[in-house]
Formats: structure tokens, C-alpha cells, sequence
């Protein structure tokens, strides 16, 4: 792992892999979306609302997965001192903050006609509103703790802040919820699961797709913040040399 | 007894907001990356 430690090798990896997730991403989210808008059934219970599902998952998924990667990068920024992991957390935030406010938007444009409200405060909306409020607050941290030369504060914030994705996940098991249960599941897969096959696959695609989209970004991100950090240290040896 | 509300406009609402949130990310995303590479590679002419 720590021979990607090394920026150059990075550099090289990460303009080598960023085309492979561009373009099969938006082919895949635009077939995926086309699939679900105007090929798929409407659910026999929720009609058409039905089709918000392949924006309103991909996006919860990726929301809760941003989570989980920048709580594994701060984790390897503490433990490890993996010199990109600090970068590589701070490359998801955006995103992943991104992607949790479309889940929170689609689902309540969702419940409007599926519910009868925008919103009810129940487990499941409040949690992911937590994590909403929580990419938030690493944002800003990550923020003053690079200004302050010292990032483990917002890494301990990011590897705390996932006590919230268990929460997410099992909520509408714990608590009494107008959403769903979970519905996706290896059972799913094999056709066994409580989701028909017909809103499956262009579910699958459109995860997928909106999942490459989301790698891409966060390289870019990633190569953004390398190069703004090379410039700013080129500078400042400058000052130095030219001050002496 | 209540009537069921349309679902388009909201179906719409909700892939609109998807593809332009998707977009602007991607769009800002790349931009913010060159930017960056091109100021690192002027402070190597310096």
C-alpha cells in the first residue's frame, strides 16, 4: 500500500485508470437512467414514483459508501501515517456530501407522492441527514485542520462519524419507519430477493455507473489537492531562498 | 377519500436534479483539476 505513497507513481495510476471510469460511467448511467424511465414496469403498488429509485439509491449507496471510504482512509492516516490517505479522505468529502443531499432530495421528492409529505422524522431520514450534517462538519474541519498544519483531528472526526452508517443501515429494522425494509441483498442477485428481476438490473447498472462517476471524481479531487500542495510548497521554498 | 397524486412531475424533478448535480460535479471536479496541475507546472517554470 505505501508504494502508492509515492506521488509520481500516483500520478501515473491515477491518469491511466481516470478514463476507464469516465466513459463506461456516463454510458452506463445513461442507459441505466433510460432503462428506468422508460423500459422498466411501474411498481404495482407506487406506480411511476417508482422510477426516483435508480437516482435515489446509487446515490444513498454512495453517500454511505464515501463514509465508509474516508473513515478507512483516517484510519490509515492515523495508524499508518499512509502520506495520501489524509488526501484521499479529503477528496471524498465533496462528493460524498454531494451524492447524501441527492439521496435526501430524490427520497423526499419520493415521499411527496408515494407518503403524502416531504419529509417525516424517522430513523432513516434523520440518520442520513446526520451524515449530511457530518460530511459537513469534516469539510470544514479538514479545512481549518490543513490551515493549522495538523489533520488528525479531522481524521478522528471521520473515523467517529462512522458510528452513523450501522445507524443508517439498520434503522429501518430498529425503529418503526414509513421507508422500506432493505430490499437489495445477494438473494437479489440470484433472483430470490423480495425486488423483481425487471428492477434489479437497471438498479445494478445505474450503481454502477453513478459509482465509476464517483472514483473519478475523487482521483481527480485527489490530483487536485497533490498538485495545489506541490505548488504552494514550490512557492514557499522560493520565499525561503529568495528571503535569505 | 383522497386523490392520488401525478408521479411525473416529481419522476422528472428528481432525474433532472440527478443529471445536473452529477454534471456540475463532474464539470467542477475536472476544472478544479487543471487548474491546479497548470499552477503547479507555472511554479515549476518560476
Amino acid at each position: 500500500m505505501h508504494g502508492f505513497a509515492n506521488p509520481s507513481r500516483f500520478l501515473r495510476l491515477a491518469r491511466a485508470v481516470m478514463p476507464w471510469l469516465l466513459s463506461p460511467g456516463l454510458l452506463l448511467v445513461a442507459a441505466a437512467l433510460w432503462w428506468g424511465l422508460t423500459r422498466a414496469p411501474a411498481d404495482a403498488l407506487q406506480g411511476d414514483s417508482v422510477r426516483i429509485l435508480y437516482i435515489h439509491v446509487p446515490a444513498a449507496w454512495l453517500g454511505m459508501g464515501g463514509w465508509s471510504a474516508l473513515a478507512l482512509a483516517s484510519l490509515s492516516e492515523l495508524v499508518w501515517r499512509h502520506p495520501l490517505a489524509a488526501l484521499a479522505a479529503r477528496a471524498v468529502a465533496v462528493p460524498g456530501a454531494c451524492f447524501t443531499a441527492l439521496c435526501l432530495v430524490t427520497g423526499s421528492l419520493w415521499g411527496r407522492p408515494a407518503w403524502g409529505a416531504w419529509w417525516v422524522w424517522d430513523g432513516r431520514l434523520t440518520s442520513m441527514l446526520v451524515l449530511l450534517l457530518l460530511y459537513l462538519g469534516y469539510i470544514a474541519l479538514a479545512d481549518a485542520a490543513d490551515r493549522q498544519g495538523d489533520g488528525r483531528v479531522a481524521a478522528i472526526f471521520g473515523l467517529v462519524g462512522a458510528v452513523n452508517i450501522p445507524v443508517i443501515h439498520y434503522s429501518v429494522l430498529w425503529w418503526n419507519s414509513l421507508h422500506q425494509a432493505p430490499s437489495m441483498g445477494l438473494a437479489t442477485l440470484s433472483g430470490r430477493g423480495p425486488m423483481a428481476p425487471a428492477f434489479v438490473w437497471p438498479l445494478l447498472a445505474a450503481t454502477l455507473g453513478f459509482s465509476l462517476l464517483f472514483g473519478w471524481v475523487v482521483l481527480a479531487r485527489m490530483r487536485a489537492i497533490l498538485a495545489e500542495a506541490q505548488a504552494e510548497a514550490r512557492l514557499r521554498r522560493m520565499a525561503i531562498g529568495a528571503g535569505e | 377519500m383522497t386523490e392520488a397524486l401525478d408521479p411525473w412531475p416529481y419522476v422528472v424533478a428528481a432525474y433532472a436534479l440527478g443529471l445536473a448535480a452529477t454534471a456540475a460535479l463532474l464539470m467542477w471536479s475536472g476544472l478544479s483539476m487543471a487548474r491546479a496541475e497548470a499552477r503547479r507546472e507555472r511554479s515549476r517554470g518560476r
